[in-house]
């Protein structure tokens, strides 16, 4: 049970690691493959369930990488994005998941319900020509369709796209890899949305692979083939701030003006975030529609026990019943962070220090 | 696929300047009936490359396709008719998409082109 620290450092292409109390290291040809490695050894190390991690950047040849075992009852499994490359990690079980769980249909039908509200396309009833980046077993094209669109959906995982041929996807399905450019004529299409996926980006998963050429080449390619004046909404789980200003940055680079939806930015779990974009120049489309639960409005965000079946999506929708909303009105304040700390070091767990950032408000980002 | 897929994909291999139209290999294809609606057609139209669209219609047997068309033919019901199915209720089932400039097949089965790029053609 612990926390496990490595300092990492690249020189030319490869990357090594050190843990900075303790004598584990690792090294690899890619920041992916070394986590993939400091993640094995520490479980080696300390079986006790298991882990998350953390992977920041400091410059771009070093940074830090943390990784946490838990008690089994929080079991948290590390992020799919460092478990395995998409294509790998989306196989035939993993794809089953998106038809058989409930849950996952249901999280999924409601993100892709917000992402085509954000592209506002105009209510005029006249259907559209959308994509679906990382579109997987057709959940979020299925939104869709269901109203009215025609849409081509890209996906880099053949599991998942059979998964969406069999559940009858009414959209196009691509095999392609987004991080290689979308390969569209321009101006053509009059909206994207992205649900979930937009995040493997940041991964070198493969030794030739460069996260920020991978990142301009999508959000290049995605300009491009958008009419003036389209969208794209984009809802993705970055791992941390670099991400997500990586992200930004690239998104920007290629010409976009927009920013970020944060819906529940207050609770841990149910907290989304949605990168809108406009393609073309500023306009009064372009101002951005405020998140749900951005003022003190809450989203029960209760214990995470019962759930040690991990997926990158959150459990809790932003439509919860009424009922629920008012018990949580007041939210977690610093009181119930402190108590809940104390009650974790009585059972033996690993808490940091109480100061005074404990429970502090956090700026909204993704 | 359907062919409106086809007329929007273009090839987007390293230091090819012309990757469309791609060239449509058909082996097999299936018809499905959907519901015409004539304002997405019209929506549509003016983004169509229509000697492409014609072409990959020949190209799994549907010649009723005119050479050329302009927006004035939208107001003439056989010709949305005409234009709805090509455009959305042929899908290519077997066969490939070949990069005009390269020559590059991209396999397409069940439905599905698999146009993953090569690491030397990114
Ligand atoms: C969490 S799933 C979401 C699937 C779907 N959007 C939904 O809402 O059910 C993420 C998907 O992104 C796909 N993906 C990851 N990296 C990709 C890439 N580079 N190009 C295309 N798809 C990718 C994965 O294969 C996976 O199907």
């Amino acid at each position: 049970m612990g926390v496990f620290t490595f300092v990492c450092r690249s020189s030319g292409a490869d990357w090594s690691a050190k843990q900075l109390t303790g004598d584990l290291e690792a090294s690899a040809s890619s920041t992916y493959e070394l986590q993939r490695k400091l993640v094995q050894a520490a479980l080696a190390a300390d079986s006790s369930g298991g882990v998350t991690s953390s992977f920041s950047m400091v410059s771009p040849c070093s940074a830090v990488f943390q990784k946490e075992t838990e008690a089994r009852k929080n079991r948290v499994m590390p992020r799919p994005e460092i478990q395995a490359p998409p294509e790998i990690f989306y196989n035939e079980a993993e794809a089953r998941k998106y038809t058989t769980s409930s849950r996952i249909i249901e999280i999924q039908a409601k993100i892709s319900e917000r992402a085509l509200e954000l592209l506002a396309l105009p209510n005029d009833g006249v259907p559209r020509l959308l994509l679906d980046i990382g579109c997987g077993s057709g959940l979020s094209g299925e939104t869709l369709s269901e109203n009215g669109h025609h849409w081509i959906g890209y996906d880099i995982s053949q599991s998942m796209l059979d998964v969406a041929r069999e559940r009858e996807a009414e959209g196009d399905l691509l095999l392609a890899d987004m991080g290689q450019g979308l390969g569209l004529r321009p101006g053509v299409i009059d909206g994207a949305i992205s649900i979930s996926a937009v995040q493997w980006l940041c991964y070198a998963d493969k030794s030739f692979h460069e996260p920020r050429m991978r990142l301009k080449a999508f959000f290049g390619s995605l300009y491009r083939c958008l009419a003036r004046g389209a969208r794209a909404v984009l809802q993705l789980y970055a791992e941390n701030m670099y991400q997500s200003e990586m992200i930004m940055t690239y998104a920007m680079r290629a010409g976009f003006a927009g920013g970020v939806v944060v819906d529940w930015p207050h609770s841990s779990k149910a907290r989304k975030a949605y990168l809108v974009l406009t393609c073309g120049p500023p306009s009064m489309q372009t101002s951005l529609p405020k998140g749900k639960g951005e003022d003190g409005e809450m989203c029960s965000d209760d214990d995470e026990s019962g759930d040690d079946e991990s997926q990158t999506v959150g459990i809790y929708d932003r439509n919860r019943p009424r009922k629920k909303l008012k018990v949580n009105k007041k939210g977690k304040g610093k009181e119930w962070v402190l108590k809940k700390k104390e009650q974790m070091r009585r059972r033996g767990h690993d808490v940091p220090p109480d100061t005074k950032y404990t429970a502090r408000k956090r700026k909204a980002r993704f | 696929m359907r062919l409106l897929t086809h007329n929007m994909l273009s090839c987007n291999i390293k230091g090819v300047s012309n990757g469309f139209p791609l060239r449509l290999e058909a082996e097999k294809w299936v018809e499905k009936e959907v519901e015409l609606n004539a304002d997405f057609l019209r929506g549509i139209f003016p983004k169509i490359e229509w000697k492409a669209l014609a072409g990959a219609a020949r190209a799994i047997g549907y010649d009723q396709l005119p050479d050329e068309a302009d927006a004035s033919m939208l107001d003439s019901d056989d010709f949305l008719r005409r234009f709805h199915h090509a455009l959305l209720e042929l899908h290519v089932e077997e066969g490939a998409l070949v990069c005009p400039e390269t020559g590059r097949r991209f396999p397409i089965n069940k439905g599905i082109p698999n146009m993953l790029l090569h690491e030397d053609e990114v």
